[in-house]
């Protein structure tokens, strides 16, 4: 029976606050960290983000009543308190499939993260995590290789891979950078990676750089025989010049090319990856402006849910941060967003930040990159946490090596072995550490130099353990 | 250890060739192995075993020696294969794979015994 049309405004609980609804499977779960303004029950704010994230506007219309609106609407069916904040509290919204285009991210997120980010109505909103549900993860493209391919392209198994970022970020010819490059891959390591500034800029236009750094790849792995990478950033101005610069670095035999997913824009990001899958070729992807957007813990989007989205509209490799010497949340958080680069299925774990159990179905993973600030002090802690899918990329501490590139590259490809060996022979890396690196660093003195270059840090193997705790 | 030292590497000098994984370490010494045959097994993999003429080490395929040792958790004949397959086949590398079908790769790899340089 169709209803009557009545003008006006209506309280948005009438329609969107529904405690009593069962997400279905099909169902877009997402839950936001809402901060209501001062009068505004917990309800009422909660189906408002509803709302305004799916079908509504401010008034009723009456061609509302031409559509199933029952269906289509966004649906706030749970509130919780968050821990230890009392002026904020959790909104638990579900998405009818349907309300957002197959495949698209783009689509998901501008309702998702659109118009209701600026509503009145919240005086700050931060979406803390996304349920995708297996037929969206289905269709979207996913990472053109996955870990798997990574490694049978690149001959690598069992330990994790090493980078290194070129430095200063600016400012080097092209010529003098290759020769960072070449002695960073002489030395041991897998991969450099230019820094996600250098595009093309005046000092080094990005057609010498990629040329430089080829045949500096070429040297180092007729030299070593194995195989290596430089991630050259083909981030640009437009899409235009994106694929001319990847279409280049092909032609001349890279391996891998990089993108920043956040500057250069999703669309243009998953074109990019889905080139890399028809051409053959890596996708390194850094997350420049991630700060702007999950640094605040009540505004924003969670990183987690970032990382979802790289994960569907693909890319091989994923900036993750170091966990080390971070603060504890920092450290569980970031082990949850790792397994959700990684696994085929995350169950939801409030320890670690994950709100909904994941299934990814096949889809294949991510390489989490840990980068910034670590050397080889940091590496029994980092072969521990990341375990072997990952690429741990030693900037400073392989440049600043007081024996220059090549020196530090081989301490710390010495170092990663070493751990790996251990490991494997069943010790404890966390608590052992020292000994396994001041054993390996007796066949190689670039390792002893590196130990003594740089200090001892505290391994704080105690919240490692502490990791698999129930939720309180 | 302030006076800085070069890196000795050279593409005339076929003692700079790495082979993946530990080959940046000392030669594996009968206990060594040992250990990561035990690190295979225990996880669960499906031990291998590959070599080659030390001058064809940088190509994706080695040789096999006979088929992946399917199911085989006795380490002591997975390090007699080994032997035999070092034996059989004088100055190659040999490498032990371990074979994780759960995510269809090689979850370890490595030279348990190197060739000359060539």
């Amino acid at each position: 029976m169709g209803k009557t049309y009545q003008a006006g405004v209506k309280e948005y609980r009438e329609a969107y606050w529904e405690p009593t609804y069962t997400p279905k499977d099909s169902d877009v779960l997402a839950v936001f960290k809402i901060v209501p303004q001062p009068g505004v029950p917990r309800e009422e704010a909660a189906a408002a983000v509803a709302a305004e994230s799916s079908t509504a506007t401010w008034t009723t219309v009456w061609t509302d009543l031409l559509t199933d609106l029952y269906y289509y609407k966004g649906r706030a069916y749970a509130i919780e308190d968050v821990p230890g904040d009392d002026e904020s509290f959790y909104a638990f919204i579900a998405y009818p499939m349907g309300l957002f285009e197959e495949g698209s991210i783009v689509n998901m997120f501008t309702s998702l993260v659109g118009n209701v980010f600026g509503f009145k109505a919240v005086r700050s909103l931060r979406l803390e995590d996304v349920r995708m549900p297996l037929w969206f993860v289905t269709t979207c493209d996913g990472p053109p290789h996955g870990i798997q391919v990574e490694r049978d392209h690149l001959n690598k198994y069992g330990r994790p891979l090493l980078g290194c970022t070129i430095k200063p970020k600016l400012g080097l010819s092209a010529k003098n950078y290759g020769r960072a490059v070449y002695e960073c891959l002489r030395g041991g390591l897998d991969f450099t990676k230019d820094d996600e500034n250098v595009n093309s800029q005046p000092f080094m236009r990005w057609r010498d750089r990629f040329l430089f750094c080829q045949e500096a790849i070429q040297k180092a792995e007729a030299e070593t025989g194995e195989r290596k990478g430089h991630y050259l950033n083909v981030t640009a101005p437009n899409v235009e010049e994106m694929y001319k610069r990847a279409e280049f670095a092909k032609e001349i035999g890279s391996p891998i090319v990089m993108s920043d997913f956040l500057t250069m824009g999703w669309a243009a990001h998953s074109s990019l990856s889905r080139w890399c899958r028809d051409n053959g070729m890596l996708l390194h992807v850094h997350r420049a402006m991630h700060g702007v957007i999950d640094r605040n813990p009540k505004h924003g989007i969670n990183f987690r849910v970032l990382t979802k989205i790289l994960r569907l509209l693909g890319g091989d490799h994923l900036h993750s941060g170091t966990v080390v010497g971070k603060l504890e949340g920092d450290r569980a958080a970031t082990l949850g967003w790792v397994d959700l680069m990684r696994e085929r299925y995350v169950k939801a774990d409030r320890d670690r930040g994950i709100f909904f159990d994941q299934d990814w179905g096949q889809m294949p993973g991510v390489m989490p990159v840990a980068s910034g600030g670590i050397h080889v002090w940091h590496m029994p802690a980092l072969v521990s946490i990341f375990g072997d899918d990952a690429v741990l990329q030693f900037g400073g501490g392989t440049l600043g090596h007081p024996w220059g590139n090549a020196a530090g590259a081989a301490a710390n490809r010495v170092a990663l072995e070493a751990c790996v060996k251990a490991r494997n022979e069943g010790r404890q890396l966390e608590r052992e550490g020292k000994e396994i690196l001041t054993q390996a660093a007796k066949s190689s003195p670039e390792l002893k130099v590196a130990m003594e270059t740089w200090k001892e840090i505290k391994f704080e193997f105690e919240t490692v353990d502490k990791l698999d705790t129930v939720h309180r | 250890m302030s006076e800085i030292q070069d890196y000795q590497s050279r593409l005339s000098d076929p003692a700079s060739r790495k082979f993946g994984t530990f080959s940046y370490l000392p030669p594996m010494t009968p206990e060594d192995i040992r250990k990561q045959v035990e690190y295979i097994v225990s996880k669960g993999w499906n031990p291998g075993i590959e070599h080659t003429e030390p001058a064809h080490a940088t190509s994706h395929y080695w040789y096999m020696w006979k088929l992946p040792l399917f199911g085989e958790t006795d380490v002591d004949r997975i390090l007699a294969e080994c032997e035999a397959c070092h034996k059989a086949n004088p100055g190659h590398h040999v490498r032990l794979v371990g074979y994780d079908n759960f995510k269809q790769t090689k979850g370890a790899e490595m030279v348990i015994y190197r060739g000359a340089a060539v």
